[in-house]
C-alpha cells in the first residue's frame, strides 16, 4: 500500500514540477541572454489559463485528435509515478522496466503524431513526419543506452539499475558510464524536443516539429497537451539524472528517506535543467536533415557502450 | 577491478571514441584535434603497460610515441592546414549518418574477429585488443571515403594508431628498433603527403584527390 502511496506521490510531484522546471528553464536562459524574462509561474499561469478555456475540436478531426491529450497525459503520469526518481521500491517493480518506459514514452510521441496527421492540415502532417523520423532514430539510443548499464547489474529493471548505482558509486563513473552517459544526453534533447533537434521557443514554420503537431489544439486540450510536454521533459531529465547521479534515491519507504529523495531529486533535476538551458544559449538548431547525424552518433555512442559493458569491464 | 585496468579500459574507450569522432565532425581543424587527444590516449596505453612492467626501453617507446602522434604528427597536419585554406570536409562519398553506422558496424566486425585472439590470453589487456582493429578498420574507411587530402592522411594516421595499439595490447610492447623504424617511416609518410598537398593546391586550386585522375609524363 505504502509502495503506491509512494508512486503517486511520485506523479503529482513530477506533474507539479514540470512546468515550474519550464520557467526556471526559461528563466535561466532569459537571464543568460541579458533579458529580464517572465516570472518563474508563468507556464503554471498559462496552463491555469488554458485549462479554464473549452476545447475547440476541427470540424474535420475524429477520434485520434480527441484521444491525443488524455493518452499523453496518461503514458507521462504512468512514467511519473513507475520510475524510480524517488524510490526504488516501486509498486510496479519488475513489470515496470526499461522496455516499457520506452514503450510508453514512445506511445505518448505516436498519439501526438497520429493527432497531427488527424486534422488533414499541412503543418500537422509535416511536423507528424518530422516527429516520427526522430522518434524512430532516439528509440533505439534510448534503449540501448540503458541496456549498457542493465548488462552489468543483470536486469533490465531501472529500479535495480538505480539501486546498483547507489549501493555502488564506483560503477557509475566509469568509461560505460561516460559513453551511456553522453548517448543518452542526446537522446533525451532530442526526445523531448530541445535545442539543437527542436526550438521549444519558435513558431516559425519551417522549423517546427512540435509546435507543427498541436497547432490545431486549443483551450483544455492545449493544456493538457504542453502540461504533458513539460512533463516529459522532466521524466527524461530524471531518468537522466536518477541514472547516472543515483545517490539520495532511497531504498527503503522510510519517511524521512523518501522526504530528503524527494528534495535531492527535485535539485537533481533544477541542476540538470539550468545546464541545459545555459548550454542551449550557445548552440543553434541543426538543419532537419543534419539530425540523423547526430543521432546516428548518439546511437554508436550508445552501441560502444554496450560493447565496453560487455566486453571490457 | 584493480585501478590500472580501469584506467586502461579508460584509455582504450577514449581511443575508440576519438576514431568514431573523426568520422562524426568536418571541420578539419576538428580532426586534427581529435587525432591529437587519439595520440594521447595511445601514449596512455603505452605508458600504463608499461608501468605493469617496469622497463626502461618500454617507458622510452612509450615517451617517442607520444611525442611523435600527440606532437609532431598533429603539428606538421597543422602546418598543411594553413597552407591550403579548404577547412571543412564537405562531400565525403559516404555520408556522415551512413559512415557512422558503418564504424559500430566495423567494431562489432572487429569484436568478433578478435574472438579467437582475445581467447588466447583472456586478461585485461587482451580483451582491449579489439578496439586497436576497429580503429584500423575506421581508418580505412576513412581514408576511402573522404576526398580532402587532409582527411586521407588522417584516415592513414587512424590506420597506424590502430595498428600501434593492437601491438601494444597483444603483445604488451613492441622494440624499440621496431618502433623507432615504424615511427621514421610514418612522418617520413606523412611529410611526402604534406608536399603532395601543398602541389595539388597549387596545380587545381583545391585537394580533392578526385582531380588526379590521369598520369602524365612530362
Amino acid at each position: 500500500m505504502a509502495a503506491y502511496a509512494v508512486a503517486a506521490g511520485q506523479a503529482v510531484l513530477v506533474a507539479a514540477l514540470a512546468p515550474w522546471l519550464l520557467g526556471w528553464m526559461r528563466a535561466v536562459r532569459a537571464r543568460l541572454e541579458g533579458r529580464a524574462g517572465g516570472r518563474f509561474g508563468q507556464p503554471w499561469r498559462d496552463l491555469r489559463k488554458q485549462l479554464r478555456k473549452e476545447p475547440i475540436t476541427p470540424a474535420d478531426a475524429g477520434v485520434f485528435f480527441v484521444a491525443a491529450p488524455p493518452v499523453l497525459m496518461a503514458t507521462s503520469l504512468l512514467i511519473a509515478g513507475a520510475a524510480p526518481y524517488v524510490s526504488t521500491r516501486g509498486p510496479l517493480s519488475g513489470v515496470a522496466d526499461l522496455v516499457v518506459v520506452v514503450g510508453l514514452l514512445l506511445l505518448g510521441t505516436v498519439a501526438l503524431a497520429l493527432a497531427g496527421l488527424d486534422t488533414g492540415t499541412a503543418f500537422g502532417g509535416m511536423g507528424a513526419s518530422r516527429e516520427m523520423t526522430i522518434a524512430a532514430l532516439v528509440e533505439p539510443t534510448l534503449l540501448l543506452a540503458v541496456f549498457a548499464l542493465s548488462t552489468r547489474v543483470g536486469s533490465t529493471d531501472l529500479a535495480a539499475i538505480v539501486a546498483a548505482g547507489a549501493a555502488d558509486p564506483a560503477r557509475v563513473i566509469s568509461p560505460v558510464g561516460a559513453l551511456a552517459a553522453a548517448a543518452l544526453a542526446v537522446a533525451v534533447l532530442a526526445e523531448s524536443g530541445r535545442l539543437p533537434v527542436d526550438n521549444p521557443s519558435t513558431h516559425l514554420e519551417l522549423t517546427m516539429v512540435h509546435e507543427a503537431m498541436v497547432l490545431e489544439y486549443a483551450g483544455r486540450d492545449l493544456a493538457l497537451v504542453e502540461w504533458a510536454a513539460a512533463m516529459r521533459l522532466s521524466i527524461l531529465l530524471g531518468l537522466l539524472a536518477t541514472l547516472f547521479l543515483p545517490w539520495g534515491v532511497a531504498t527503503s519507504l522510510h519517511p524521512a528517506a523518501l522526504a530528503g529523495a524527494t528534495a535531492l531529486f527535485a535539485v537533481k533535476v533544477f541542476a540538470l535543467g539550468g545546464l541545459l538551458a545555459a548550454g542551449e544559449v550557445f548552440l543553434a538548431k541543426v538543419r532537419l536533415f543534419r539530425v540523423p547525424e547526430l543521432l546516428a552518433g548518439s546511437f554508436v555512442l550508445g552501441l560502444l557502450a554496450v560493447l565496453t559493458a560487455s566486453v571490457l569491464a | 577491478m584493480p585501478v590500472n585496468d580501469q584506467l586502461l579500459s579508460l584509455a582504450c574507450g577514449l581511443f575508440l571514441l576519438c576514431a568514431v569522432g573523426v568520422l562524426w565532425r568536418r571541420e578539419l581543424t576538428a580532426l586534427i584535434g581529435l587525432l591529437t587527444l587519439q595520440g594521447a590516449a595511445l601514449a596512455g596505453i603505452a605508458v600504463l603497460l608499461a608501468l605493469d612492467d617496469p622497463h626502461p626501453e618500454a617507458l622510452a617507446v612509450a615517451v617517442a610515441v607520444g611525442v611523435l602522434k600527440a606532437g609532431v604528427l598533429p603539428w606538421l597536419l597543422r602546418r598543411i592546414l594553413a597552407r591550403v585554406p579548404a577547412a571543412r570536409e564537405t562531400a565525403p562519398l559516404v555520408n556522415v549518418a551512413a559512415s557512422l553506422l558503418a564504424a559500430a558496424a566495423m567494431t562489432l566486425l572487429a569484436y568478433a574477429a578478435a574472438r579467437p585472439l582475445v581467447d588466447l590470453a583472456p586478461a585485461a589487456t587482451a580483451r582491449a585488443a579489439p578496439v586497436g582493429l576497429a580503429v584500423v578498420l575506421i581508418g580505412f574507411f576513412l581514408a576511402a571515403t573522404r576526398r580532402r587530402a587532409v582527411s586521407q592522411i588522417v584516415g592513414l594516421l587512424l590506420v597506424d594508431n590502430g595498428i600501434a595499439a593492437v601491438a601494444f595490447l597483444a603483445t604488451g610492447g613492441v622494440p624499440l628498433v621496431v618502433e623507432l623504424g615504424v615511427s621514421a617511416d610514418l612522418l617520413l609518410a606523412v611529410l611526402v603527403l604534406q608536399v603532395l598537398t601543398t602541389r595539388l593546391q597549387a596545380a587545381f586550386g583545391d585537394t580533392d584527390l578526385d582531380d588526379l585522375r590521369e598520369l602524365r609524363d612530362r
